[in-house]
């Protein structure tokens, strides 16, 4: 630290902290302050997060900046020395030993607890250490504190634009104490309206034993000469008002004391109300709010007659002040401006900007998940199977029960073809070399193209464009010979018309059973008959049916267009439908190596043959 | 969270079931039973044998003292006689200090028959716990006091560095072992079960072995994490004389699941002027001010909501506000005062979105029963929220006045009293 800070004096312009727990908004609100204040640095040395070590991206103004985060407060105190405040965000059953690891640490001189529902007797223990060691706690059970123009704690104060509503960003004149974390907004609200504003305020939050008392800020306020007028907000219950009596009557307090005591509705209510703080209960008559309301009044503080007049008496006393030259009026320095948070800014409607991305299909923001705008509910209930999945998320449409069957019967069909063919086969060596199954999974998709599975797609566009262009059969059997291209769609490696593949009988009995027109499947089966007599396995196989039949599918059908039928070509769905299905077979055989816990697999080099380019001659 | 009274009956039992734990030779055995509306009688017998076998006292176990002077305690009793009280007793109503409700719980234990009355209490305060003891208990301590001895534990050193038995040498001589080895033990017992106020006045020695007679204990509710064994489901009852209502139920139990804060006191359910608060401090300012300007009795309700609640608490609790409303009609109208501070974390929007939903759902019987609504709040995202009351009330065609931070917090109270 750069230079001492008298006792009375727990945070200036240049305190650091950390914070306890990994509370983004809280630090962000930090750093904002300490911005508009017109801060050297940031006030947030680290965060300590128990559940990880890092850094975390924080604005600085319109910048970023990144702060480090620990797992332990020892390891935050052993790098950053320079923080001597700890910001204690810890939840209601860790806030206690959290808090008295940080009061065992030599450089932290301050604990802002937050939590409500710390035990009672954990909160005297915190309490009692503080004392002992001559260190503060605020809290628990408090949103904290801050002084105005240089430190405020967590979310105290709430947004830039209060701060700059209330004028905190820079020192008034007055110093606020309270209980109530809740009223702290309000009152630097009517303090800003009725005189110069915040000095310093402090919430020491609602439960019956806080960690330091509203006497113990005020008398730090009677020693600060910045601060020229204090005022206090106590409530029924306890007698924590009293020892402000006390020391008032005394003459330990000099300075003008503005106070209310809430709680006057006390003795209309039934005895047994319990309001919102813990603490707020009269066990006493001394407790009732109107006893230390008139305390304070025979005393010499200034008290209204209701909380309506709290601010009329801290414009009296403001203006006896500036008229007897006690407060000096400063130039009003130009209020500071923020960037307002981008999210913030679009909430409010202030802003908008060009969106990066389009999603038309599913949507995950509101309560219930959607496909193609349907709750996923209602998706489960109707039962439409993985076909009707594959129509709302692939065509954002419903399909009719028989397309949907359709797919899942191309599904099953394309699952898995033994483990020679190309995808298998490369999954099952990545499964060997140790990799994990996604990624074998992926080494096996990516083998998927113009020679493997492609054809499916190939055998859809190439007989299409035939049919539509009017070529007979005869005419395009010419057309692709003369070309030199194979009919895709066509031959197989075994099955011939003698042998018929039946995964191809199957498709064409449904299709014939469901379908209106099988149009471009007749073109096709004509086509057959003419390659089949020059050769018996030039016959349609499986991946063209499935091709051909799903074109005839959309055709025949009124749900789809003939948009739909172009984009399906163009953007390649069937040899998605093709990927889908066979990476049902492919994780299978990743798993059935696994399972056995194969060895690295290595190609025999006698299956190779090794003809390289000789060099020697 | 707070302290809790808790019923003799319970406490009692944890004494008999924890004490030994500390005091190897703390005997007593927890012979005592609750009985309440629907308790059988012959099956507590069948489980509690003694009942049968010796004389009995019977006292009224709801949380409030003085039973003796109010005619509630039977002493020296048989089983059927007891019975019989009970039956007599049973949802009838007495007013104890003021407060008026129904007995509703009954605890019948062994009557004791002795003549020494100690007197042993254990309060909190800030650094230090004191432990008060006299030989002189009963009904009359109080009269008495100054033969109490104050032993103030520190709240750091424990009972370490205190020599008990000097401290009671004087008032208990030949007993001063016992009753030094008593209050050790009794201590930490308060302290291990997360008590903040423990009286046994008075105990009295029966064959050399300690028995509570009568016992008042409060727990600190915030405990319950670190006290579910020794706890276990041990309830805290209301305080005498309030019967929680349906609704005053359904907002409890809201609370409990949230993290948030929901509560809800009913105060006059025939008054006009309702309020949905947020805010711990705020509210009492609220309610303080709508009693400071006489209207007291107009008054329906105390509650609050605080801790960011989310929309859809904030609906329920609304909801509930808005049906209590409108269970009956006043001629001059109601109000309802949606009020708070100016929020330090609570996004202001989507904690009205919340009552938005249920004044919409409410808009035919809210205006049906003349309600006119006043709302004045600050805080994270206030103007969206206020927009949101404002464009509401146009909307439905019901008067909703809406007010900022410009507007000094509880200005909305003689806005819609005094004008009304």
């Amino acid at each position: 630290m750069s230079q001492k800070r008298p006792d009375y004096l727990l945070f200036d312009r240049n305190t650091m902290a950390f914070v306890y727990g990994y509370q983004t908004n809280a630090i962000q609100r930090m750093l904002d302050f300490d911005y508009v204040c017109k801060r050297d640095q940031p006030s947030v040395s680290a965060i300590i997060n128990p559940t990880r070590a890092g850094i975390h991206k924080a604005f600085w103004g319109t910048g970023e900046i990144l702060l480090p985060m620990y797992k332990t407060i020892s390891d935050a105190v052993a790098r950053h020395p320079e923080a001597d405040v700890m910001v204690n965000f810890a939840s209601h059953r860790s806030a206690f030993e959290t808090t008295m690891d940080a009061l065992n640490q030599p450089s932290i001189k301050t604990v802002a607890v937050i939590a409500e529902g710390v035990p009672e007797r954990q909160a005297r223990i915190m309490a009692a250490s503080a004392k002992k060691a001559g260190k503060v706690i605020i809290g628990p059970a408090t949103v904290g504190g801050m002084v105005a123009g240089a430190f405020k704690i967590g979310n105290t104060a709430g947004t830039t634009e209060n701060i700059i509503a209330s004028r905190l960003y820079r020192p008034g004149c007055v110093g606020f104490v309270s209980k109530s974390g809740g009223m702290l907004n309000e009152a630097f609200n009517i303090i800003s309206r009725n005189s110069n504003g915040i000095r310093e305020g402090i919430a020491t939050g609602g439960d019956r034993y806080p960690g330091s008392t509203m006497l113990d800020h005020i008398m730090r306020y009677e020693a600060n000469l910045d601060i020229a007028m204090i005022a206090c907000l106590g409530e029924l219950g306890g007698e924590d008002e009293y020892q402000i009596i006390k020391a008032l009557k005394e003459g330990k307090i000099s300075k003008p004391l503005v106070a209310w005591v809430t709680g006057t509705c006390a003795s209309f209510l039934p005895g047994s109300v319990q309001f919102g703080h813990a603490g707020a209960k009269a066990d006493t008559a001394m407790e009732t709010a109107a006893a230390k309301n008139q305390a304070f009044r025979d005393a010499g503080a200034n008290v209204p007659d209701s909380f309506d007049g709290y601010g009329d008496q801290i414009k009296m006393v403001y203006d006896r002040l500036v008229a007897e030259g006690k407060v000096k009026q400063a130039a009003e320095p130009e209020a500071p401006k923020i960037p307002a948070d981008y999210s913030k800014a679009l909430s409010t409607g202030l802003i908008r900007r060009p969106t990066t991305f389009i999603c038309t299909i599913s949507d995950d923001r509101g309560e219930e998940l959607l496909y193609a705008g349907k709750p996923i509910t209602e998706v489960m209930d109707s039962r439409i199977g993985i076909g009707g999945v594959i129509g709302l998320l692939w065509f954002k449409k419903e399909l009719p029960d028989y397309a949907a069957q359709f797919i899942e019967i191309v599904i099953q069909i394309v699952a898995d073809h033994g483990p020679s063919v190309s995808a298998a086969h490369n999954a099952i060596v990545a499964s060997c070399a140790g990799k994990d199954l996604v990624t074998s999974l992926a080494s096996g998709l990516l083998t998927i193209g113009p020679r493997f599975g492609g054809a499916i797609d190939d055998a859809a566009r190439e007989f299409k464009r035939a049919s539509d262009s009017g070529l007979t059969p005869e005419q395009f059997v010419s057309e692709m010979k003369q070309k030199g291209i194979n009919i895709p769609g066509i031959g197989h490696r075994i099955k011939s018309v003698k042998n018929p593949d039946k995964r191809v009988q199957l498709l064409i009995d449904f299709a014939r059973r469901n379908f209106a027109r099988t149009d471009l499947l007749n073109y096709a089966l004509q086509v057959e008959r003419l390659t089949t007599a020059k050769k018996g396995n030039l016959i349609l196989n499986v991946d063209g049916c499935i091709g051909i039949l799903f074109i005839d599918l959309m055709s025949s059908c009124d749900t789809f267009t003939k948009q739909d039928i172009d984009d399906v070509l163009r953007y390649g769905y069937l040899n998605g439908l093709f990927a889908l299905g066979r990476s049902i077979g492919i994780i299978g055989h990743v798993l059935d190596q696994k399972r056995q816990g194969a060895r690295l697999y290595r190609h025999p080099p006698e299956d190779i043959a090794f003809m390289l380019p000789r060099w020697d001659e | 969270m707070a302290q809790r009274g808790i019923r003799e009956f319970d406490a009692k039992r944890l004494l008999a079931r924890f004490m030994p734990d500390y005091m190897p030779d703390f005997n007593y055995k927890g012979e005592v039973v609750l009985v309440g509306h629907d308790t059988d009688f012959d099956r507590l017998a069948d489980q509690n044998p003694w009942l049968l076998d010796r004389k009995l006292v019977v006292k009224p176990d709801q949380l409030f003292g003085k039973r003796g002077l109010h005619g509630l305690v039977l002493l020296n009793v048989d089983f059927e006689q007891a019975r019989k009280f009970i039956g007599s007793k049973m949802n009838s109503e007495v007013v104890i200090g003021g407060v008026s409700g129904r007995l509703d719980h009954f605890l019948i234990e062994p009557y004791i028959p002795h003549k020494e009355e100690y007197y042993v209490a254990i309060r909190a305060s800030n650094d230090y716990d004191i432990i008060y003891f006299s030989t002189q208990g009963g009904i009359s301590v109080e009269s008495r006091w100054d033969q109490v001895i104050e032993i103030p534990v520190h709240v750091l050193q424990g009972l370490d560095g205190i020599d008990l038995k000097k401290a009671v040498a004087d008032k208990a001589e030949l007993r001063a072992d016992q009753v030094a080895s008593f209050l050790e033990a009794l201590y930490r017992f308060y302290v291990d079960l997360g008590f903040t106020y423990l009286e046994i006045n008075p105990f009295t020695l029966c064959d050399g072995s300690i028995v509570p007679l009568d016992l008042v204990a409060k727990l600190d509710d915030a405990e319950a994490y670190w006290q579910k064994k020794t706890w276990g489901d041990l309830e805290f009852p209301e305080p005498f004389g309030r019967a929680l209502s349906r609704e005053e139920l359904y907002i409890k139990e809201l609370d409990a699941r949230t993290g948030a804060s929901l509560k809800l006191t009913i105060l006059n359910p025939s008054g006009r002027v309702w309020t949905m608060i947020a805010g711990g401090g705020a509210s009492v300012i609220y309610t303080d001010t709508i009693c400071d300007l006489g209207h007291s009795s107009e008054l329906c309700n105390y509650g609050e909501y605080s801790g960011d609640p989310n929309t859809e608490d904030t609906y329920r609790y609304t909801c509930t506000i808005l049906d209590l409303m409108t269970k009956s009609r006043h001629p001059q109208g109601k109000i309802l005062l949606i009020g708070g501070a100016i929020a330090n974390f609570t996004d202001v929007a989507s904690t009205f979105k919340g009552i938005v939903m249920a004044i919409k759902e409410y808009q035919a019987r809210l205006k049906e029963h003349g309600i006119k609504i006043y709302v004045r709040r600050g805080g994270p995202n206030y103007e969206e929220g206020l927009r949101l009351m404002r464009s509401l009330g146009e909307e439905l065609g019901i008067p909703i006045d809406v007010y900022g931070p410009e507007t000094h917090m509880t200005r909305i109270v003689p806005l819609a009293l005094e004008k009304a």
